[in-house]
């Protein structure tokens, strides 16, 4: 076991014919994270559908429902692990009406896989999945020309893609975009470098993976603890006087001794320690489980954040959002809904739709006032309180926000902060 | 110069103990799932890590088929008296002597189909509305879709096709009376993980987990633990062999494998070699290709 290996999360989207199965099979095939048993089973399958040879792609089918219809419609979590880092795969469906399937994959991603196929290069699926790539922010992109055995694995055909992509990618906001000539079915530039194509002199998918680098895509500059819950040991004497904000660093770096606000409340305090089950800690940073307990003896609850005083979030009950509706019901004007920001719980309105993107063509329309499920739009939110915010591009979790619907208690919508 | 990045070991706890605390902070009743295999104890080690100095401040709940290995309840009684915590039993005899479940007949009976309602009754009388267990979404096919919070209606049933979206790591336990929510923090965990992490932080087993002598037998490609329960066939025979358990369910239903792993870092190291899954050895999940997605369907672990 080496100690210092980093977990990886990657989301993969596609639909059913540009091989984004094959190619999560063939990543756990070949770097030996398939069990006998899984193959065994795989190889029954493939036998009664009378594919020839092991169909790799039936590894990833999952629910019952999936597996009769050949579809992959829910997110699912896929795992493995190399000598170098541990894996967790948000595997996606690619088609439109999934569009919140997607986004729900990329939300936790630190890199995505984008599938484009050599012989049809950027198609409308293309840009979709590039666009939530970039609106969910996720810091590494790494397109994946597939199929290159079918087009004899022609430079001339990659960097047509590469050309293609550039094109239109340079509006959106990705920050590390990647290229990589593959094929899934074969092999070729997944785990192992492809014989077949001396010309490309980068990494195979996986090389890339592993060492591709993540740590400072955590922001730690901007010191931000919501309080999940307080800790108070009552029975127990020796720990009786004990109060700790239980909760995560999710920006920045705490220290004992830090000038330290409370938020919306306004008062301030030091940092007295930074606990956990081990003892205290020197430092805690993002994403790290502590506790943290203060000189001043102040109210605090779950809801309020803990930054420091030198550098707080904008305190605020107007925000604007890009939202996507994740509902069947679509929303309705001046409704009610519970907001949730980190731990704090608020209600909201809908102020206003400014536009909708067509994620087929990325174009803005004004005029449709209705979110329906998978639309994408930017809106302005009222809330009843302030809640404490940074944008989305600054750090993904105070940036963003879930709406409920109460009348039902579903998770209606998911909201990024502008 | 300090290093601003977790290890992945230390990423997967941290992730579990925010989920336990978001639990508890929107939950008015939580409890543990605590069977005594590996996962429930890891979760029970992660819920003193999530609420310390504070003694955790939930129940344990344990659905007791009443075909135990021996030393899981006996495991069971040590931690509830160590971390001094509630347990709070089902017992599926009890809902066999009640008429609620009917015993399943024949060679490969087993009680594990019975727990589901022992379990959602336990659920109902105690007023539960949130049920924390080890499940893992490496663990089967079924699983790998499963919420860090995962919805149940009325009737304790799963909808695998509307399952609330769930985005970076904003949890919604928002329900109904009547209704309740299963908690996996370990969901992310992969075996190894699990064992790897046992090792590290030298976490208490079942002796069970430890390569043993044990009277067993051949049967589905693995070795079933002799026991009161066990119906020899004509042509089966009861062996010694030195023998341990990858997981741990009813001794009617949970092979074993020959092993001389008698250390934690001897069955890491087995693990980590291992081409079989886990669950491999479970007849409970050999049934259909679809036995575990069924199950938790009708609101099973």
């Amino acid at each position: 076991m080496i100690d210092n290996n980093q977990l990886l999360r990657f989301t993969t989207a596609g639909s059913v014919d540009d091989g984004k199965s094959t190619l999560i099979g063939r990543l756990l095939y070949d770097s030996k994270s398939i069990f006998e048993d899984q193959l065994e089973a795989i190889e029954n399958t493939s036998k009664k559908k009378g594919h020839e040879g092991v169909d790799l792609a039936l590894f990833t089918d999952g629910l019952r429902d999936e597996r009769e219809q050949g579809i992959t419609i829910d997110v699912a979590y896929r795992y493995f692990t190399t000598p170098k880092r541990k894996f967790i795969i948000a595997d996606t469906p690619g088609h439109i009406q999934y569009t919140r399937n997607m986004v729900t994959g990329a939300s936790t991603a630190n890199a995505a896989i984008i599938l484009v196929d050599a012989r049809h290069g950027v198609i409308e699926q293309t840009k979709r999945h590039s666009f939530i790539a970039s609106l969910l922010q996720i810091p590494h992109v790494i397109v994946c020309v597939n199929k290159m055995d079918l087009v004899d694995f022609s430079e001339d055909a990659y960097n047509n893609v590469i050309n293609q992509f550039e094109e239109f990618s340079s509006k959106m906001l990705v920050k590390d975009v990647r290229f990589i000539p593959i094929s899934a079915l074969l092999g070729d530039n997944v785990v192992n470098r492809s014989e077949n194509m001396d010309w490309y002199q980068g990494a195979p998918l996986l090389h890339t993976l592993e060492t591709m680098h993540i740590s400072s895509d955590i922001n730690k500059v901007d010191a931000r603890f919501p309080v999940q819950t307080v800790i108070r040991p009552q029975s127990d004497d020796e720990n009786r006087d004990y109060r700790g904000y239980a909760g995560r660093v999710e920006g920045g770096i705490f220290r004992p001794g830090d000038e330290i606000t409370v938020m919306p409340s306004g008062f301030t305090s030091k940092i007295k320690s930074i606990d956990n089950y081990s003892g205290e800690l020197k430092e805690a940073f993002a994403p790290m489980s502590v506790s943290i307990t203060l000189e001043d003896d102040i109210d605090i609850s779950r809801g309020d954040m803990i930054v420091r005083s030198n550098n707080k979030p904008k305190a605020t009950q107007d925000i604007e959002v890009m939202l996507c509706w994740l509902n069947n019901s679509p929303s309705r004007p001046r409704t009610k809904y519970s907001i949730r920001h980190t731990s704090n719980d608020q209600k909201a309105m809908i102020k206003e739709i400014v536009y909708k993107i067509d994620i087929e063509t990325l174009e803005r329309n004004k005029e449709d006032k209705t979110l329906h499920m998978n639309d994408i739009s930017k809106v302005k939110i009222r809330t009843t309180k302030p809640l404490m915010i940074d944008e989305y591009r600054e750090n993904r979790t105070t940036g963003s926000i879930i709406l409920i619907d109460d009348t039902t208690n579903e998770t209606v919508a998911a909201g990024m902060i502008v | 110069m300090s290093k601003y990045y977790l290890n992945y070991l230390d990423e997967l706890e941290s992730e579990a103990i925010f989920v336990l605390r978001e639990v508890w902070a929107q939950f008015d009743n939580p409890v543990i799932l605590f069977s005594g295999g590996k996962d429930s104890i890891l979760v029970t080690h992660l819920a003193k890590k999530a609420f310390a100095p504070a003694k955790i401040p939930f129940p344990l709940m344990h659905v007791d088929t009443g075909h135990n290995f021996p030393e899981t309840i006996k495991f069971r009684d040590d931690i509830i008296k160590e971390l001094g915590v509630q347990l709070i039993v089902g017992s599926v005899q009890e809902s066999i002597d009640q008429g609620r479940v009917a015993e399943e007949k024949g060679k490969n009976a087993t009680r594990n189909a019975l727990q589901i309602t022992t379990l959602l009754d336990a659920i109902e009388t105690n007023k539960i509305d949130c049920a924390i267990g080890g499940g893992r979404r490496d663990e089967e096919k079924a699983r790998a879709k499963e919420r860090f919070f995962s919805h149940r209606d009325d009737f304790g049933q799963w909808d695998p096709k509307n399952q609330r979206p769930e985005l970076w790591n904003i949890f919604n336990g928002k329900h109904f009376e009547g209704e309740h929510f299963r908690a996996f923090p370990i969901s992310n965990w992969t075996e190894m993980d699990v064992w790897n992490y046992i090792q590290r932080e030298n976490i208490a087993i079942p002796s069970l987990y430890f390569a043993h002598e044990r009277e067993v037998v051949w049967r589905q490609n693995s070795w079933i633990p002799n026991s009161e329960f066990l119906i020899l066939e004509e042509h089966e025979e009861i062996v010694t062999k030195k023998v341990r358990f990858r997981t741990l369910g009813d001794i009617t239903i949970t092979g074993g494998i020959e092993s001389d792993a008698d250390t934690l870092e001897k069955i890491a190291n087995e693990v980590s070699g291992m081409r079989q899954t886990e669950r491999g050895n479970r007849s409970d999940d050999k049934r259909s290709e679809s036995a575990m997605e069924d199950r938790k369907r009708q609101g099973y672990f």
